[in-house]
């Protein structure tokens, strides 16, 4: 039986786990193999996270048991897990701003000299042969705080391999990485896997999965919906095991009625602000909702910011319902009717603390004076129908914020600036980290507003949803607006698009 | 496959297959707030030098008086790196030290100098174990632990003394702690010296600095290393009351006298040390070299100001402005 089982690096079988008496895992089996990469799906709280934790000795099983290598093994902490040979790559990162790269590689098992004084010489030196091994060029004597973020991802990975992994878990690994940081990130993978480390990988994004995993396990509301190698699913199957349910075509592109002979509800002209927006030209009809796309640095963010008065215009002209607007503040751009949805919502778009119906209401509250009161009862009723419309589940609209998964989160900050009724929305990745049906949600919320004659501005890197929701995609190169694409006439396919926003020419 | 990917050279920049020499100074450069105080100390050194040579500031008499006051604010300078770079803070160590010195004093009238030297560290252990506990079993900001201890601290020393010095006859204890010297280096620079090595040994060379410095740069990281964060902030904060208690015995001993007005205010100009040394005020950096010479430039200025004739309110005044000026400059982001 030993033989047989030692097929797998990892078995998970009947795994349960309750948090205060609501099951989140409701036995669950998963078996990841020796060197696959097994990809593990779910929308957020379907439980990946919780299953990750247990095998990680973060978490304690309640019944269900954990072979690694063939042997039980009871994980009672994260010192358990390791030695076990798991390595995990946290999602927050795990790591010490304020030392170096090669002192937080080896920290905690720093190799010592007989008077049981630290060698960094000699973590420096194995740190060098780690990175060797994993063809990375880091300096191990770098501040870690002071390289980027790509890096500090490799560092976590190089720091799990000193410590013997043959387990890596990553969550969610290419969130921060740009494309051809991600490309480098899969590369060391495959090298990874050729010396027969197992990966489980979690991620949302499709692509990803169909590129380096070989297999995939489903997870939904606390059980494995399906277990298959990735050629036998296709990415739609996939996503229906997922959400459950059919998607009801958010991620389909729809022809939508756009009056383009009306006058323009915002007008841009030839709009510069330093090196990363440069003569940018283009017009926003009523309604209609426009995509940014392009690479890291071509200026689709710095655009955004530009156009909410974060960053001055140099030069050039922004025209709203005809009339020239001075964006010079975001007080100014509020005041002209625009509104920006910023990538980091989370930490500039909620009070975390504060409860689903205050955060609702910040933006509101000019409105609701009643003398120098706060006129409460109109404050709730806004805030029910709000909440209504979000399709948030909620235990209460007191409790707060920071509770809410991440998608739901985003819904609140989407639902708080659509109830400030702008003119122009500006969105800088409104889906980045959600999951498919939060995605579709907010899909949702973005075109109803639209329908009511919102003009839309979404910026994002993930061009499925780009393709299926813009009326027009605008791409950015180097700062500027390289072409005009209609979905549809123009782009037949997402990988069309890949192409234009690579700067790739078309066959 | 492709051979290997290195990352796009644009992220990589400084960092790619530079020689070491320009590594180096990339790092010196990134770091230089580390390196200021140095700077700053031999500037005003300079400047000091050249306004005061009439008033004897060079004299190696005037200078050895300078390391003799600034010794117990050095020694514990040292021990609050420790405290700082583990991201905590203790402003109970200028009253710790008073109450020190007057209960070592009391036991070394009644039971001689073993007694005297066992009561006084006793005082520090039990003030670092209230201290430490509250902060990493009941967590309570150190901030407020430490502001309430530095209240009970002196109302104690006021109390069991009502108010009064209790001088110390015991010679070889007023030796040992300050009053004496060996040959020509005076007892109390010695003192300051050990302090100083054996703080930057284990700062830099032991696991235990590590994780001080780990604890500090990202508790939750240093957790999922394995690091007892509760154990090491209980430790730092033990070992800071304890040689808080240490200094407390080095007043006694220079001025033959426990008086529970002695390290009255101290805790700000040790804590001013470190930070004008490099450390950072949230944690995660500790520089013991730099705290030595933080405690240096204000002994340095506090020397300079009397010289110059400054009264007590002038003194205050412009020792407040340096000390700002200096810490902006010290000071990260």
């Amino acid at each position: 039986m030993n033989d047989n089982a030692a097929r797998f690096a990892v078995e998970m079988r009947g795994v349960r786990k309750a948090f205060n008496g609501v099951p989140v895992l409701a036995g669950v089996d998963f078996a990841l193999r020796h060197g696959e990469t097994h990809a593990l799906v779910g929308e957020n709280g379907a439980g990946k996270s919780t299953l990750m934790k247990i095998l990680q000795g973060v978490y304690q099983l309640e019944s269900g048991d954990i072979r690694i290598d063939g042997k039980t093994v009871r994980l009672r902490s994260t010192q358990d897990a390791r030695a076990a040979g798991i390595g995990m790559v946290f999602q927050e990162f795990s790591l010490i701003p304020t030392l170096s790269v090669a002192r937080n590689i080896f920290l905690n098992r720093e190799p010592r000299d007989r008077f049981g004084l630290l060698r960094d010489r000699e973590s420096v030196r194995r740190t060098r042969e780690l990175f060797a091994d994993m063809g990375v060029d880091l300096d191990p004597n770098a501040m870690l705080g002071s390289v980027g973020t790509a890096y500090w991802q490799l560092t976590e990975i190089a720091k799990a391999l000193a410590q013997k992994a043959r387990v890596l878990i990553m969550d969610e690994p290419t969130a921060s990485l740009a494309k051809t940081e991600a490309d480098a990130l899969f590369a060391l993978l495959e090298r990874l896997k050729a010396r027969g480390i197992s990966v489980i990988y979690i991620s949302h994004r499709m692509n990803e999965i169909y590129r380096i995993a070989d297999r995939v396990t489903v997870l939904r509301d606390g059980r494995n919906v399906i277990t298959a190698t990735c050629g036998e699913l296709t990415a739609a199957e996939l996503v229906e095991h997922i959400v459950g349910r059919r998607l009801d075509g958010a991620l389909v592109w729809r022809p939508r009625k756009i009056d383009h002979a009306a006058a323009p509800l915002l007008e841009v002209r030839n709009l510069t602000a330093g090196p990363r927006v440069r003569d940018v030209t283009f017009t926003l009809a009523p309604g209609e909702i426009v995509g940014l796309a392009g690479l890291m640095g071509s200026g689709r963010t710095e655009l955004a910011r530009c156009l909410f008065g974060i960053d001055r215009a140099t030069k050039g002209d922004v025209f709203l319902r005809g009339q020239r607007v001075k964006l010079t503040s975001p007080r100014a751009a509020i005041s002209a009717g625009l509104a920006l949805i910023p990538e980091d919502r989370r930490a500039q778009g909620l009070v975390l603390e504060h409860s689903v119906r205050d955060n609702l209401l910040l933006p509101l509250l000019p409105r609701l004076n009643r003398g120098p009161l706060i006129d409460d009862r109109k404050g709730r009723k806004i805030a029910g129908d709000l909440i209504q419309d979000l399709q948030v589940r909620l235990n209460s609209s007191t409790s707060p914020v920071k509770l809410l998964s991440g998608g739901n989160q985003q819904k609140v900050v989407i639902a708080k600036w659509l109830a400030t009724k702008p003119a122009v929305l500006i969105m800088d990745e409104p889906t980045a980290g959600v999951d498919i049906g939060t995605k579709t949600d907010i899909i949702a919320m973005i075109r109803q507003a639209a329908d009511e004659g919102l003009g839309v501005i979404v910026i994002s890197s993930e061009l499925p949803e780009l393709l299926a929701i813009s009326d027009r995609v605008l791409i950015l190169r180097d700062g500027t607006v390289e072409r005009i694409l209609l979905p549809r006439e123009d782009i037949s396919s997402e990988e069309t698009l890949q192409a234009a926003v690579q700067g790739v020419d078309q066959p | 496959m492709t051979t290997t990917r290195g990352l796009p050279s644009d992220l990589a920049g400084e960092t790619r297959s530079q020689p070491a020499y320009l590594r180096a100074w990339a790092r010196v450069r990134e770091d230089w707030h580390s390196y200021v105080i140095y700077v700053g100390f031999v500037v005003i050194f300079l400047l000091f030098a050249i306004l005061l040579h009439g008033s004897g500031f060079l004299s190696s008499n005037n200078l050895l008086n300078i390391f003799r006051q600034t010794a117990t604010i050095s020694v514990m300078a040292v021990a609050m790196t420790f405290v700082i770079a583990s991201a905590e803070i203790d402003l109970s160590v200028g009253s710790v030290a008073g109450l020190a010195s007057v209960v070592a004093a009391m036991s070394v009238t009644h039971g001689g100098l073993f007694a005297g030297i066992a009561a006084g560290l006793g005082v520090g252990l039990l003030v670092g174990v209230i201290n430490g506990g509250l902060v990493t079993l009941l967590n309570i900001p150190s901030f407020l632990v430490t502001l309430g201890m530095l209240g009970i601290a002196v109302g104690v020393a006021q109390w069991i003394t009502s108010s009064a010095p209790q001088p110390i006859l015991n010679d070889t204890f007023n030796t040992i702690f300050g009053s004496g010297d060996l040959g020509p280096i005076p007892g109390l620079l010695l003192w300051a010296v050990i302090a100083v090595v054996v703080g930057a040994v284990v700062m830099a060379k032991t696991r235990f600095g590590r994780q001080v410095l780990a604890t500090g740069g990202n508790p939750v990281a240093a957790r999922f290393s394995g690091v007892n964060t509760r154990r090491v902030k209980f430790t730092v904060m033990v070992l800071m009351s304890l040689v808080a208690s240490v200094a407390g015995m080095l007043y006694a001993g220079r001025l033959q006298s426990g008086r529970f007005q002695w390290g009255t205010g101290d805790e700000l100009s040790v804590i001013a040390a470190v930070i004008l040394g490099g450390t950072s005020l949230f944690g995660g950096s500790g520089k013991i070299v730099g705290s030595l010479f933080g405690a240096l430039l204000i002994g340095l200025i506090n020397n300079a100001l009397i010289l110059a004739g400054l009264d007590t309110a002038q003194q205050q005044i412009i020792r407040g402005v340096i000390i700002i000026i200096a810490v902006a400059l010290a000071r990260r982001k």
